[in-house]
């Protein structure tokens, strides 16, 4: 069973976004995506300052066997990236709620619209179980 | 698996089989408008007796000829070994290797070549090949635009030093991609690419391509302008002759911090000019640049016994895992090719490439004395060359080649044609397959068709062969 916390919201494409104090949101992918890749090899993150509209590819995560993009959950300007994913890919498996978080994102509106709650998500990836 | 044809009852067993009583049926699906007419303009096929013939007579016209062109592809010694090895079934018939535990073979010896290339340029990582060189060059001049973080307007700087077929490749390819192509034009005394024509575009370029050595044989002041290029924190790609990096600096180790990308042609490894083609093409780079590299690359890893393996990697790279992104549309390498490079390279050695490279640098210096002393023949730059040398004869160049083909010489590449400003000018090549025989041929052929359309006195004829050999 994936971890889903309760106090992140979520995305169809499997982000997850923390709405943190300073009104910017932190956004990574969950771990059932972790799980599906497999091993992370590789991280090419956003440039800082690059403005992106919900749902543009942000991000691109490699595995040994596969490369998925990474979706904007909002739309925003990028103020931070984890550089340490560089030559640690891998904190994308061991936290990624914590240590493996992508990137911070400060959205244009304030609402956050069309983001799944925890339980829709995990509705999500009930559905996706063969 | 040996090759095994259907007979006739092998054919009509398996159309019983699944209850189809022609082949024909098989196609149905197809609407009988979009099926495909017979080819009226392809002839029938011959018998293998009419096309055995055939080919030799065509092979024949090539023979026998003495051959003093360069211009990209060079006729060098391939030693018998070379292509005995790479005829073997294993080599010849392996097929593309996607399926690693299968495909062994092929993937060490192509991780051997690319060992082998990288070493050559003094660069951390070589692909597997592509088709050639010009297409290398455009490949590498897409990946400087995809790498150079430091450089949106991708803008290009290409000297018109480097090889015409080169450049047209160049904007056949990136031309509709955004990316602008500038020539740069060379100095007419030396025939170099000056770091002073390059100023007027400092800090504002993505690239900048340097010939080594460049078309007209000359050799660049590499240094210079990789040390330039990196002032403009621009990408420095260098496209050379891999034989003459045996002897020449790398690219790894042009200027301060080398040249990032090398690529060329990798025909004079090994390679026959077999009237044109196929050849290959090289692409290398600095470690950093890894990820951008087009073509496949084969890395190096343990199984899950712990046993050493070979594997195609970083293939998000490639079009199979990522189509959108893929950082080009080649989907394959010149196997054939590189498996003769690599056999050939191994045989040579550095030493044995470094002779090879020296033993072209003495002939085709020996052939510019011998030619020079006819006269009304000069020497057009005023440069340290390689192999290969413009001069200038008095008379039209397109005439003098015609009339020296009659004698079966293939005296040089005209280069007006591409260099409307280097009229009666000629690219003359001599690599280590050539004796002072071979060039007093040349001289006294070259004497001969110069004084015909002159009507020079037989006397002066004389004297001007008599010099020729005193000078071989």
């Amino acid at each position: 069973m994936s971890s889903v916390p309760k106090s992140l919201k979520y995305s169809n494409s499997h982000e997850w976004v923390r709405q943190d104090e300073d009104d910017l949101l932190t956004v990574g992918v969950t771990d059932h995506a972790q799980t599906m890749l497999g091993d992370l090899v590789y991280v090419e993150l956003p440039e800082l300052e690059g403005s992106f509209e919900t749902g543009q590819e942000v991000a691109v995560v490699e595995s040994v066997k596969a490369a998925a993009d990474v979706y904007s959950p909002v739309s925003g300007e990028i103020v931070e990236i984890n550089e340490l994913l560089l030559e640690n890919p891998q904190l994308i498996n061991e936290d990624p709620y914590g240590k493996g978080w992508l990137f911070r994102i400060r959205p244009f509106e304030s609402e956050l619209k069309d983001l799944l709650s925890a339980d829709e998500y995990s509705k999500v990836v009930a559905s996706e179980a063969h | 698996m040996p090759f095994i044809p259907h007979t006739k009852h092998d054919v009509q067993t398996m159309l019983a089989t699944i209850g189809v009583d022609k082949i024909d049926d098989l196609f149905d699906e197809i609407p009988a408008s979009l099926r495909g007419a017979s080819l009226a303009s392809i002839p029938d096929g011959l018998t293998e007796m009419e096309l055995t013939r055939l080919m030799r007579e065509r092979a024949k016209q090539d023979s026998d000829l003495l051959c003093f062109i360069g211009a990209g592809a060079y006729e060098h010694h391939i030693p018998a070994a070379v292509w005995d090895v790479t005829s073997r079934g294993e080599y010849l018939t392996a097929y593309t290797p996607y399926q690693a535990e299968a495909s062994q073979g092929t993937l060490q010896l192509l991780y051997e070549y690319q060992t082998m290339m990288s070493s050559l340029m003094a660069l951390d990582v070589s692909n597997a090949s592509l088709y050639d060189g010009a297409s290398a060059l455009a490949e590498a001049v897409l990946m400087a635009a995809r790498s150079n973080k430091n450089s949106k307007n991708y803008r290009i700087l290409m000297p018109r030093t480097v090889h015409p077929h080169y450049r047209d490749v160049v904007r056949a390819i990136v031309g509709q991609q955004g990316i602008e192509i500038i020539e740069v034009p060379f100095d007419p005394r030396t025939g170099t690419t000056a770091v002073a024509s390059l100023q007027k575009y400092a800090n504002d370029i993505t690239a900048l391509v340097i010939p080594q050595p460049n078309f007209f044989g000359v050799i660049e002041d590499v240094d210079a302008l990789t040390n330039w290029a990196h002032e403009q924190k621009a990408i420095a790609i260098a496209v050379v002759n891999p034989m003459a990096m045996a002897l020449l600096k790398a690219p790894g180790q042009w200027g301060k911090n080398g040249a990032d990308i090398a690529c060329g042609e990798g025909q004079p490894l090994g390679v026959p000019l077999a009237s044109g083609g196929p050849y290959y093409g090289f692409l290398c780079c600095k470690k950093e640049f890894v990820r951008q590299l087009p073509g496949r690359i084969v890395g190096r890893t343990v199984d899950a016994d712990g046993k050493q393996g070979f594997v195609l990697t970083l293939q998000a790279r490639e079009q199979h895992i990522r189509r959108a992104k893929a950082t080009s549309n080649i989907c394959t390498n010149q196997g054939l090719l590189v498996t003769a490079s690599t056999i050939y390279m191994s045989l040579m050695g550095p030493q044995g490439l470094r002779r090879t490279a020296l033993a072209c640098y003495q002939n085709a210096h020996a052939l510019r004395d011998v030619l020079t002393a006819i006269p009304g023949v000069e020497v057009v730059f005023a440069s340290p060359m390689l192999h290969e040398i413009v001069l200038r004869l008095p008379q039209s160049v397109d005439t003098v080649l015609s009339e020296l083909a009659k004698f079966n010489i293939q005296g040089g590449y005209a280069l007006n044609h591409v260099y409307p400003e280097l009229g009666n000018c000629v690219l003359v090549c001599a690599t280590e397959t050539k004796t002072s025989a071979d060039f007093a041929k040349y001289a006294e052929k070259l004497q001969q068709v110069l004084s015909k359309s002159k009507g020079v006195h037989a006397a002066f004829e004389k004297k001007t062969l008599v010099d020729c050999e005193k000078g071989v």
